[in-house]
């Protein structure tokens, strides 16, 4: 959507357009391709320094493919990729290794993104040693465990001797090391404990500040993106159904599905009368999606044009674009 | 060693650092039985080293007069059919024994991790070749595999070790790739990618190290059934050639005739077979053990 690629564009750390993962789906014995997922599906978006991107949606929606896709961790099959200007989409692995400084990814299972084999102090080194980045390796490494609020007593020791919290401190001390202006994050705080998600999202946001690091960061908890995020955008079946400046968004949702997850939130008030609208069902087999508008066979709202026509992204009002038929015609008149 | 001094970065760091003596009492205090198996297994490897310096009696000279004698002050373990101290052809034996069960577990350890890592994570059409040559090597006799290179190359020590080692080469190749499969997918993988790490060291130093514990539970394993393997071959005239000791040989030998008249024949060599496989395994689980960073935290 070329909509969304206007604005400030010398700012922008990464540009993605119209960007899609398509994964064949192999039967029978012969393992031929027998259709595909649509993963993501026509995503675009850019992200300038010092701002974070929130993406949300159901689990299975195409998040995680999103996030790898971007940093090319698995090979995007259509669209178009931009770090600071310049296309990364088709470089080889051995040219995109520059680029590989500039964006960095945060895991969600803070169990399994760090080797048991290895102690923490080798880990957060190892882009060091990757990217040939020679001299005061030690100080280097001691200096991000300051900035991530550990001490450099812990080089020594091994992942299994932290908690999620401490670990997931780790996994920002490396995604730091080589000084990225991006960094993709997957859920980072989804599997720590309610206390901790928030001195973690504050560390990442204390960090942004500081380093005036571009984040996009991907979560399922509507609270967490609503306080991290500068932007947000709602994914729904590979697609971005609603994307919008935060407080546009969280005030005013334009999309029956944004509708439907900000009325899941839970209120911190048991007198709190709230709408119940309750979106029926489950998220559809992304193998072979509803068609017209995916999310018709859920949404209260739907129409006869909602089956047939898929809806494209619009812009309602400034920084604030949606992909819905019922918004349709406010556009038009 | 010479007194190094620590560097300041050192003294900061936990006990663990301080130094050989302090690791090896360490690992004692920790693993008891792993010291056991290394203190067994050190006996038999100085036997086997030293072997002439710890017997009185040549291994293969003969002597009718002493023919089944029974185990005595001068033939502490008896004497055989020929009249061959026991002691010293066990003891002799032990060089023969533990190279062909060392030696043939390593190296099917090494082609089987070889194989089974390359297959696991590169997977597609290399995984589909190496799985059907792992299936070829399976379904290869042993003791065919050991009659022909026994017949074209001449029965000898280093042609049964690779003989034995064979078979085990699909064991390990099955596991690690296995174990490879799972490794490959899981973040800190992903997170070396995204570093712009090489395929090759993130397969050497990211999935290799973390499928070390199934490999040894494996290796220590297979070394006990690798010397029974050899004494099978010997006794078939495709192993390890007469009149040379081996444990194997000496147990198939006697087994079936001596039990009843001359049973030292049979308990010795399968004592030392017995103690060398245990001494291995308590060996190898204190290793896998020490090996893991997550079993030690203190």
């Amino acid at each position: 959507m070329a909509m969304l690629a206007r604005g400030n564009n010398a700012d922008a750390v990464i540009e993605v357009a119209d960007l899609t993962k398509y994964f064949p789906v192999r039967k029978g014995f012969l393992r031929r391709a027998a259709g595909s997922v649509r993963a993501v599906d026509g995503v675009s978006f850019r992200i300038a320094r010092g701002e974070t991107l929130g993406l949300v949606g159901e689990s299975g929606c195409g998040k995680s493919t999103l996030a790898r896709a971007v940093l090319r961790l698995i090979e995007p099959s259509t669209g178009r990729i931009k770090v600071h200007g310049r296309e990364i989409t088709a470089l080889s692995r051995r040219a995109l290794r520059p680029y590989r400084r500039q964006m960095q990814m945060i895991f969600q299972d803070p169990f399994a993104s760090l080797n048991p084999r290895m102690t923490v102090g080798e880990i957060v080194a190892e882009p060091f040693r990757v990217h040939a980045i020679a001299g005061e390796r030690e100080a280097r490494v001691a200096a991000l465990f300051a900035q991530v609020g550990l001490s450099a007593r812990d080089m020594r020791r091994y992942p299994h001797e932290f908690s999620g919290g401490q670990r997931q401190r780790i996994s920002i001390a490396r995604a730091l090391a080589l000084d990225p202006a991006l960094i993709v994050a997957d859920e980072p705080v989804s599997a720590l404990d309610v206390s901790i998600q928030a001195q973690v999202i504050n560390l990442m946001m204390d960090l942004q500040r500081e380093k005036r690091l571009a984040y996009l960061f991907i979560a399922h908890d509507l609270a967490v993106v609503e306080h991290i995020s500068h932007r947000v955008g709602v994914m729904y079946l590979g697609k971005i159904v609603e994307y919008a400046e935060k407080t546009r968004l969280f005030r005013r949702p334009l999309h029956p599905y944004t509708e439907a997850l900000l009325a899941a939130v839970p209120v911190p008030d048991p007198d709190a009368t709230r709408a119940k609208r309750i979106v029926q069902g489950d998220v559809p087999s992304p193998i072979n999606p509803p068609a017209g508008c995916a999310f018709h066979p859920r949404c209260p709202y739907a129409m006869a044009r909602c089956k047939e026509e898929t809806p494209r992204l619009q812009a309602i009002e400034p920084e604030h674009w949606v992909a819905c038929h019922r918004h349709d015609a406010n556009e038009t008149l | 060693m010479t007194a190094v001094p620590t560097s300041p970065a050192a003294d900061q760091s936990s006990t663990r650092e301080k130094g050989a003596w302090t690791t090896t009492r360490f690992l004692l205090r920790r693993y008891p039985l792993g010291a056991a198996g290394a203190v067994i297994m050190a006996v038999f490897v100085f036997a086997a080293i030293f072997a002439g310096a710890v017997t009185v009696w040549d291994p293969l000279s003969t002597n009718a007069a002493l023919s089944l004698a029974r185990p005595s002050a001068a033939h502490w373990l008896g004497a055989d059919f020929l009249g061959r101290d026991v002691y010293s052809r066990i003891v002799h034996g032990a060089r023969i024994s533990l190279m062909v069960g060392l030696g043939s577990t390593f190296l099917g350890s090494v082609l089987g991790v070889a194989l089974g890592l390359t297959s696991g994570y590169l997977g597609g059409a290399i995984d589909l070749a190496a799985q059907r040559l792992v299936d070829i090597l399976q379904a290869l006799p042993l003791l065919v595999l050991a009659l022909i290179m026994a017949a074209s190359l001449g029965p000898s020590l280093q042609n049964t070790v690779i003989a034995i080692s064979i078979p085990l080469i699909p064991y390990v190749a099955r596991v690690i790739r296995a174990n490879t499969l799972a490794l490959k997918e899981l973040p800190f993988v992903e997170a070396a990618r995204a570093v712009g790490m090489s395929e090759l060291r993130i397969a050497l130093r990211h999935v290799l190290p973390n499928t070390l514990a199934p490999l040894i539970v494996l290796a220590t394993a297979q070394l006990g059934s690798a010397i029974l393997t050899e004494a099978s071959l010997s006794f078939l005239g495709l192993g390890i050639p007469e009149p040379y000791p081996s444990w194997g040989r000496m147990l198939s030998e006697s087994a079936a005739e001596y039990v009843r008249t001359a049973p030292w024949l049979v308990i010795f060599p399968g004592l030392a077979i017995s103690l060398a496989v245990f001494g291995t395994n308590l060996l190898g689980d204190a290793l896998r053990d020490a090996l893991d960073p997550r079993q030690r935290a203190a």
